[in-house]
């Protein structure tokens, strides 16, 4: 361990906005997560968390109108999504795609050989067969199709199969504990929790702190409207918990509300 | 995103083509004295000159089919029917010439003998020149030649099936492969017989402005089975061929016929061919149809469910490039009771490309206890591609259990999204879903005809992204 490099690098999203389909959702976010960190992004509905997300990935129905997003130094702005990752970058979907006839096992050795991470046959194997034991998932999703027909628990556990087999420098996850029951929450967890630390930094997205007794963040940052409004320590993920947002953000104003109708749109339109 | 019409030319891997070393052709175009000129060549018996001259009769007075694909661009005129190669027929790779031999080592057929093909018939030009079967299979009593020999040494059993699933007057295209049939496969599986490997042919057409028009006819006795497979690639060339076969399956009571098929024309051939398979008591036939490349392709497999308990199946994927158009289904005529059918048809349009799924499903009155499925789905992969579905449902038995669905999906950003977003380039992310949309059709074929329809359609792939 001691002559182990740490793989992790620093994110620093500085000013970032962004729109879709020509409505501001992102004002100017500031957010940076240090090497090997694990930082929580929560705030209300349509505060644009979603928004960041997909937007540091790569989607192209983000416009960026302004700011700066780098990762170890590489402007992540000017990459496709497909060069993001393989800089290390993973997002863990909310809503991930199924891709019927592509098999678990195809679309992991795919990918490995995209980012320049292919490893022998045997030991590819021997790999998935762990980080999927880990994580209690069924063997016979090997051979099934991704996501097509995965349940909402299911889904997640195959994200996080990804994350481990992909082993990212990065990982965003996009209210990963939305839907999830309190054991497969735990299970989730704990698969982050192995990977993160010096080679993996985590951004963990979410709308309840719930997650975050696992996950044990470093720095907690409010988005509301489009802005990071306040950041601080783990103890402001306790304080949501108990008091809610409203003492932080004040009433939830009417523009907020009208956001949100927009996201959940945009959201809705991605998973179609 | 626009793509050249003859990107797939360009491309086409199987487009080399040899010095033609024919030693007989007819003239161009067609005439009583070219269809007895073809069966003269052949020393046919006589009745089978009259069947070809009667057929010619019925060519001429059929009409063009005008309810389906274009076919205003074929020159009837400009085609040689009959064309056959140097080399009389041989049963060892050694005798093959030297030119065929190296059209057939670029198609594979050598190793793929190698390893599992219980024999190979191998069609080129309009005469099966090499042609082999494993000794086993002959002990058997199976018999798997070209169709020219099944006239000349199993007079019997041919002229007692020839022709009677697929009449000559049946269609303008049946009746002009009647006239001027030649090649193509012959089997017979005596009853009792299950034939374990696969029996695999490839056709080719080599000259220039050559139609081609062989003739497959098999023959299922009570009890047995066989499964034979097919695979086409044609070269290159300036001016339209056509290809016109015709393709008639008899499963006897209890029989399993599985005939299976990759067709990979060059983008100048009008592909136009009938099949027709009928099943008796308690038999299964399945068509399992991957229609690639050709310019226009008109085919739709059709089942005749005579006896009660029997089962259809038509599995069929379509890739369509741009400027062809594959217009392919299914028939399955219910004319017994307890009888069931499932089509599934998966096509892909890409480029100017179009797909159509033309499906026919007809019950007879007294055909009760039928069940029938239907899905078809089409992918198209940008916005100039298209994809059209005619089902046409003909029931005249209350007691019938119909599934149809039907679906047209284009390559989803967010699909695509997703893939890059774990790293994979846009331009196989796009060949992962157009391998995983064509899964179900894939792994129904054995093991190297899986990987040469994956590498196929990786080259018809090729720029189709950004």
């Amino acid at each position: 361990m001691t002559d182990h490099q740490a793989l992790a690098a620093d994110l620093v999203v500085d000013g970032l906005s962004v729109a879709v389909d020509g409505k501001e959702i992102l004002r100017g976010v500031d957010l940076t997560v240090p090497a090997g960190e694990v930082h929580a992004l929560m705030g209300p509905n349509g505060s644009g968390k979603s928004t960041l997300a997909y937007t540091l990935s790569g989607h192209p129905k983000y416009a960026v109108t302004g700011g700066t997003a780098t990762f170890g130094g590489d402007d992540l702005l000017a990459l496709p999504a497909d060069a993001r990752a393989r800089l290390g970058l993973f997002l863990c979907f909310q809503y991930p795609t199924a891709i019927p006839g592509v098999t678990t096992v195809n679309f992991m050795r795919a990918a490995l050989r995209a980012q320049g991470k292919e490893m022998p046959a045997r030991e590819f194997i021997r790999r998935l067969n762990e980080e999927m034991a880990a994580l209690r998932i069924d063997e016979s999703f090997r051979a099934r199709y991704i996501n097509d027909g995965f349940s909402g628990g299911e889904k997640k556990r195959a994200e996080i199969l990804q994350m481990a087999m992909l082993r990212p420098r990065l990982s965003i996850l996009d209210e990963t504990d939305s839907g999830l029951d309190v054991d497969a929450l735990r299970t989730v967890a704990n698969g982050v929790t192995r990977l993160a630390g010096p080679d993996m930094s985590v951004l963990v997205i979410t709308h309840y702190p719930r997650i975050l007794e696992y996950l044990k963040p470093d720095r907690v940052h409010i988005l509301n409207q489009g802005r990071v409004i306040l950041s601080g320590g783990p103890e402001l993920a306790t304080q949501i918990e108990r008091e809610g947002y409203e003492p932080i953000i004040g009433p939830v104003a009417a523009e907020a509300g009208a956001s949100r109708t927009s996201l959940t749109g945009v959201v809705a339109e991605a998973q179609a | 995103m626009t793509v050249q019409a003859h990107e797939l030319s360009k491309d086409y891997e199987y487009g080399f083509h040899d010095v033609d070393i024919s030693v007989f052709r007819t003239e161009k175009g067609l005439s009583p004295e070219v269809v007895a000129a073809i069966s003269d060549h052949k020393s046919e018996p006589e009745w089978m000159l009259k069947f070809r001259l009667k057929a010619y009769e019925h060519y001429l007075k059929r009409p063009m089919p005008t309810w389906g694909a274009d076919l205003s661009g074929i020159d009837f005129d400009n085609i040689y029917y009959y064309v056959k190669p140097a080399g009389e027929q041989s049963r060892s790779w050694d005798d093959v010439p030297a030119s065929i031999k190296n059209t057939f080592d670029r198609l594979g057929i050598p190793e793929a003998e190698r390893k599992f093909l219980a024999g190979v018939s191998a069609q080129y030009d309009s005469e099966v020149v090499y042609h082999n079967i494993r000794e086993d299979l002959e002990k058997l009593g199976v018999i798997f030649c070209d169709c020219d020999t099944g006239l000349r040494d199993h007079p019997e059993i041919f002229r007692k099936y020839f022709g009677t699933v697929i009449p000559p007057n049946d269609n303008k295209f049946a009746a002009l492969n009647s006239a001027v049939w030649s090649g193509g496969s012959f089997v017979y599986v005596p009853a009792g017989v299950k034939v374990e490997v696969p029996l695999q042919a490839y056709f080719r057409i080599n000259s220039d402005n050559m139609g081609q028009f062989e003739r497959t006819l098999i023959i299922a006795e009570e009890g047995s089975s066989v499964h034979y497979i097919e695979g086409c690639t044609a070269p290159n060339y300036s001016s339209d061929s056509l290809h016109s076969a015709v393709v008639e399956l008899i499963a006897h009571k209890g029989a399993k016929i599985r005939y299976t098929t990759i067709q990979n024309w060059s983008d100048n051939v009008y592909n136009l061919v009938t099949k027709r398979a009928i099943a008796h008591e308690n038999a299964t036939v399945e068509w399992v149809d991957g229609n690639l490349g050709s310019k226009v392709t008109m085919k739709y497999p059709a089942i005749y469910l005579m006896g009660e308990g029997a089962h259809g199946e038509v599995l069929s994927a379509a890739f369509a490039g741009p400027g062809q158009h594959q217009d392919a289904g299914a028939k399955c005529i219910h004319v017994a009771a307890h009888t069931t059918s499932n089509i599934v048809s998966r096509s892909i349009s890409k480029g100017t490309g179009r797909t159509s799924y033309r499906g026919h499903i007809k019950v007879y009155p007294k055909a009760h206890d039928v069940r029938i499925n239907v899905r078809c789905d089409a992918l198209l992969l940008d916005e100039e591609s298209q994809s059209d579905t005619y089902p046409y449902m003909d029931v005249n038995s209350p007691d019938v259990t119909i599934g149809h669905e039907a679906s047209v999906s284009k390559v989803g950003e967010d699909q695509i999204f997703y893939l890059t977003s774990r790293g994979i380039d846009e331009n196989e992310a796009t060949a992962l879903i157009v391998n995983g949309f064509f899964e179900p059709f894939v792994k129904e074929l054995p093991m190297e005809y899986a990987v040469e329809l994956n590498r196929l359609l990786a080259l018809s792939m090729e720029g189709s992204v950004g």
